[in-house]
């Protein structure tokens, strides 16, 4: 068997605890010739759907899986090989593929999908993934927590060790806020790096965790590597305060559902899963407060109330913006702002670029901190 | 004037028959008025009974909790109830006590410590234990006091609550109006025990009995439990035997009752007269003095009924508001 | 942070944070704390299946052993919750509900109205409900229907541990008077469930699984049986969504309209006796408001009009099962 020229289609692991994934459709046929990017079948865990690009070429010669059902992670799905290759090898692959059965819940290899660190400003959640390479530090947005690296943080872990957390305020960390402003952000992140262990990294920040990225490279000049500063914050001063407002305000699945959509640029993207773990945190006391002070110092009077631009540009540091050509929430002007600045605005996606356009975000990332 | 040998001022003493004289003039107003249609539903009025009500809630403060009954009308007025209010809601008017939701059998105010008249007959017993047991968890020296007929004595919540107010040392009172009449029913027939300080020991709770008609003794008597429950001392019975001049409601024949009996109690056993004769031979209080409260209580009655007539109905609004804080 | 709890754990991690969290919150009922007064251990059952153990140790005198006097402690509850505190009682089983119901649908659900929205009674009364434990009539009932019925009154009856806990701390914070209705079979059942406090609004139904072919609504034990039921189903192509109705006063019959208006099939799964019951109210609203929606006529799955029989071959028949509810559902898909 030439397996070299035989490549499997498998089941993605989204990152942290994914186990499973429903195969919701095929989007090519048998017989197509696929390029890295494609997008080539729609999968659904039970925290999202999304589209899954290749990430590898050839020629589909087999679809293994059955759209509708349901696979353990790396499972078979599909084979990839060029015509040279006959039927019975292609048999042959499957039969010899190893199916991998659903990992259990104590799985003693299984490294822990979260852990908390017990810092100056309160116990916060983080994810650790990889161990080579340069320090990652994953800052999410406004609302947002740990998961909605769930895309990133293992591409970007095959070449650097990640951190991704929860802010104060959000996910699993403390509800208390030590500030509710950009800087007492940074300051908790900061905090982070030292009970952590991480003189300095490179930081991406989603949105609000852009703006705070951003006032980590002014506040703490060494500690900052570099910054990819995704739909961020802090850019202009256009904001969809109607969002934010909906957000911090809304308490039910009604309420929600038509707010979370603005978004993605897809709004199927808005899974019953993604909703009810929004309200699950919404729910948590102290979580109502900290969002309303957090969107009281952040975004008054319907805008962006730190635009850090000036201070940005006047830092040495190299920054990679980052953007979703239909942002429903910030515009995607603002990726213009800064003069010195590598800027990406990736199409058909929205405000959740980097899960919308996960591998493209992936590999500007890659390359921006490998350059 | 003489030196006062009562145990209230003379202060004190104006304010106890002005209320004992509004009660009984609120219920008079009531059985005219009722008797000529104009009162929607129906009343159990408590005219006779007075000197029950205001010799016990001399005593009492705003926080401390009473749960009445369907005779609830002396018991509002003697624990702070506004009489105009309460007259608005027996018409059926938003300006009511209950925005005319709960009329004369369930007028409320617990900011005056007024737990609710109650149409369901020992009801209110345990949410009176409930009232001690909240003084007690939050530690301040209010109590609770349950007032039941000598009907509702029989009931099993009444009798469940003697012995939960005594396991859990409540600063409870349970008073049981005596009336002779449990509705048309002889309390004699219908209580098994001869004596409710019996009833009271069998549960493990001191009781004592008064002359209701007596201002002076439920005074007393009621004063040395609530000093005792406050205290921490506990739950106790207090038993006012009195009359009730009126029938069980409005409307009631009162072919029970015997050949004459409303007229000589009215002329032997009226609490009213009992107290100012008292106080006149005391020369602690004047009939003068008196027939002005009597002069001032009867306009206040008139007031009240003018408005309460003059008042607004409720609107289709308000149908279905207030059923819940929040839904 | 996420771990998994029981149902009964749930229960008891609300009370006990709602404790810690504010003083005013007293619990009291038959054998709650457990040996109060006798020789031996003091604490011994906290409950008499075990859900509030350990709160006595941790909250002292706030937890209170009452005198087996449903009506005294309930209505004592009650006042007291008009009093200002917030008080929890137990009523072991719902099925003791005829010793003090008077205290609870006379009183507590009728004193804001009939005070004119002077009053609050912020009390929570827990009951266990349900079938399957051989606890034969007087202990097995699902008499939801009766307290829903009753205007004042909160009904709440979870399905699992997460929505327990959730909703449970609502109870315990909210102002009117709720019945939170445990399903002792559920006790076990174990699901992720956050260790902070967090409370889950009411009248918010939890969509338990997503389907286009046919609505299931149910609550308490039924959702589970609606899931098993739908998840048979789908290997036949039967796609169903079951809707967890979480509260039933207030009700979310707004999700149940949505659901029915995109699936046109509707079936309720009830655990109570079927006349006047949660599935015919459901039903009913539904043909009221959105009868050109239907595309077959609703099906109901309860119990039988019969009391609860002891012998667990005929308890087994009583209760609704996964394949009547699959039946149900392929009746509505004949159409």
């Amino acid at each position: 068997m030439s397996d070299e020229k035989i490549t499997p289609l498998i089941m993605p692991k989204w990152g942290l605890s994914m186990k499973e994934g429903k195969l919701s459709d095929w989007l090519i046929e048998e017989g197509t010739n696929i390029a890295v990017g494609d997008e080539i079948m729609e999968v659904e865990t039970d925290k999202i759907a999304n589209v899954v690009e290749a990430a590898d070429p050839g020629l589909l010669r087999r679809r293994v899986a059955t759209a509708g059902e349901t696979y353990p992670v790396r499972a078979l799905l599909g084979v990839l090989a060029s015509e040279d290759i006959s039927d019975a090898d292609v048999d042959a692959f499957i039969e010899a593929f190893e199916m991998p059965v659903i990992e259990d819940d104590d799985d003693a290899e299984a490294a822990p999908l979260y852990e908390f660190a017990e810092t100056s400003v309160g116990r916060l959640r983080y994810a650790v993934r990889g161990n080579e390479g340069p320090v990652v530090l994953l800052i999410h947005g406004f609302g947002g927590d740990l998961d909605n690296w769930l895309f990133n943080i293992d591409a970007l872990a095959t070449s650097a060790k990640v951190y991704a957390l929860d802010l104060p305020g959000h996910g699993q960390s403390t509800k208390q806020l030590a500030g509710a402003d950009l800087s007492g952000l940074a300051t908790a992140v900061l905090a982070f790096m030292d009970t952590v262990g991480v003189e300095s990294a490179h930081l991406v920040g989603h949105s609000v965790g852009g703006g705070v990225a951003a006032t980590m490279a002014f506040d703490a000049p060494d500690r900052v590597l570099s910054l990819s500063l995704i739909s961020s914050a802090g850019l202009g001063r256009e904001i969809n305060s109607q969002y934010i407002d909906g957000f911090v305000n809304s308490v039910s699945r009604r309420e929600l559902k038509p707010v979370l959509i603005n978004l993605f640029a897809d709004s199927k993207l808005v899974s019953r899963s993604l909703i009810d773990d929004l309200l699950k945190y919404k729910r948590i006391d102290g979580v109502q407060g900290a969002l309303e002070s957090l969107s009281a110092a952040l975004f008054a009077d319907g805008e962006q109330k730190t635009i850090l631009t000036e201070k940005i540009s006047s830092l040495d540091v190299k920054t990679l913006v980052v953007w979703g050509a239909v942002d429903e929430i910030i515009p995607a002007s603002h990726a213009q702002s800064l003069e010195n600045a590598d800027v990406q605005v990736i199409q058909g996606a929205g405000h959740m670029v980097q899960m919308e356009q996960a591998s493209q975000v992936n590999d500007l990332i890659k390359e921006h901190i490998a350059g | 004037m003489s030196k006062n040998p009562f145990p209230l001022s003379k202060d004190d003493l104006l304010i106890a028959y002005r209320m004992m004289k509004t009660i009984r003039e609120f219920e008079e107003r009531l059985h005219v008025d009722f008797g000529r249609g104009e009162i929607p539903g129906f009343v159990h009025l408590y005219a006779g009974e007075e000197a029950s009500a205001v010799g016990i809630m001399m005593h009492l403060n705003d926080q401390d909790q009473i749960a009445s009954n369907h005779r609830g009308h002396g018991h509002c007025i003697a624990k702070g109830v506004d009489v105009k209010e309460m007259m608005a809601e027996i018409y059926g008017k938003v300006s009511g006590s209950c925005r005319g939701k709960g009329g004369s059998m369930h007028i409320a105010d617990l900011s005056k410590g007024m737990m609710g008249a109650n149409g369901i007959l020992g009801a209110g017993s345990p949410l009176a234990c409930g009232a001690g047991l909240a003084a007690q968890k939050l530690g301040h020296n209010g109590i609770g006091m349950s007032f039941t007929g000598d009907g509702a004595s029989n009931q099993g919540t009444f009798l469940e609550s003697l012995n939960l107010a005594a396991v859990w040392n409540l600063p409870v009172i349970f008073v049981v109006e005596n009336n002779g009449y449990a509705e048309s029913t002889s309390v004699d027939w219908a209580v098994a025990v001869d004596s409710y300080v019996d009833r009271a020991a069998g549960f493990g709770l001191p009781g004592v009995t008064v002359d209701g008609t007596e201002f002076f003794a439920v005074y007393e008597a009621a004063g040395e439990l609530i000093k005792r429950a406050r205290e921490g001392g506990g739950p106790s019975l207090l038993e006012c035997k009195m009359i009730r001049f009126f029938g069980h409601f409005e409307g009631d024949a009162q072919t029970y009752k015997a050949e004459g009996e409303n007229e000589y109690n009215r002329k032997h056993h009226d609490c009213l007269k009992i107290f100012r004769a008292h106080v006149t031979k005391a020369g602690v209080l004047s009939d003068e003095e008196l027939d002005a409260i009597d002069t001032q209580v009867l306009a206040l009655i008139d007031a009240a009924v003018e408005e309460a007539i003059s008042a607004p109905l409720p609107t289709a609004d308000d149908l279905t508001t207030d059923v819940y804080v929040s839904y | 942070m996420a771990r998994t709890l029981s149902f009964k754990d749930a229960v008891n991690e609300a009370i006990d944070q709602e404790m810690t969290r504010d003083p005013t919150v007293i619990m009291m009922g038959e054998d709650i704390v457990g040996g109060t007064g006798s020789p031996g251990e003091a604490d011994a059952w906290g409950g008499v299946l075990g859900v509030t153990k350990g709160l006595y140790a941790k909250h002292g005198d706030r937890l209170m052993d009452t005198p087996l006097s449903e009506s005294a402690y309930i209505g004592a509850a009650i006042g007291a919750a008009t009093c200002g505190l917030r008080p929890i009682a137990e009523l072991m089983f719902l099925d003791f509900l005829g010793v003090c119901f008077d205290q609870m649908y006379n009183q507590a659900a009728k004193f804001r109205y009939m005070f004119g929205g002077k009053a609050e009674t912020p009390v929570t009364i827990r009951a266990m409900v349900g079938g399957g434990f051989r606890a034969a009539a007087q202990h097995s009932q699902m008499l939801t229907p009766i307290i829903t019925h009753v205007p004042g009154l909160k009904v709440v009856c979870p399905s699992n541990a997460y929505d327990a806990k959730g909703l449970l701390i609502q109870s315990i914070r909210d102002n009117d008077p709720v019945i939170f209705c445990e399903h002792k079979n559920l006790y076990a059942h174990e699901v992720d469930v956050p260790e902070e406090s967090y409370a889950i609004p009411f009248g918010e139904a939890n969509i338990a699984r997503e389907g286009t072919d046919a609505t299931i609504v149910a609550y308490g034990l039924m959702v589970h049986r609606a899931t098993e039921a739908a998840e048979n189903l789908a290997k036949d192509g039967i796609d169903c969504e079951v809707i967890d109705l979480r509260t039933l006063s207030p009700i979310d019959m707004d999700t149940v309209y949505e659901s029915v208006e995109s699936t046109g099939r509707l079936i309720c799964v009830d655990e109570a006796n079927p006349r006047c019951s949660i599935a015919s109210d459901v039903t009913a609203s539904v043909t009221q408001e959105i009868f050109s929606s239907l595309k077959a006529a609703p099906q109901l799955v309860t119990a039988p009009h019969t009391p609860v029989p002891f012998s667990p071959v005929l308890e087994d028949l009583y209760i609704p099962s996964a394949e009547q509810v699959a039946d149900a559902v392929r009746k509505t898909m004949a159409t």
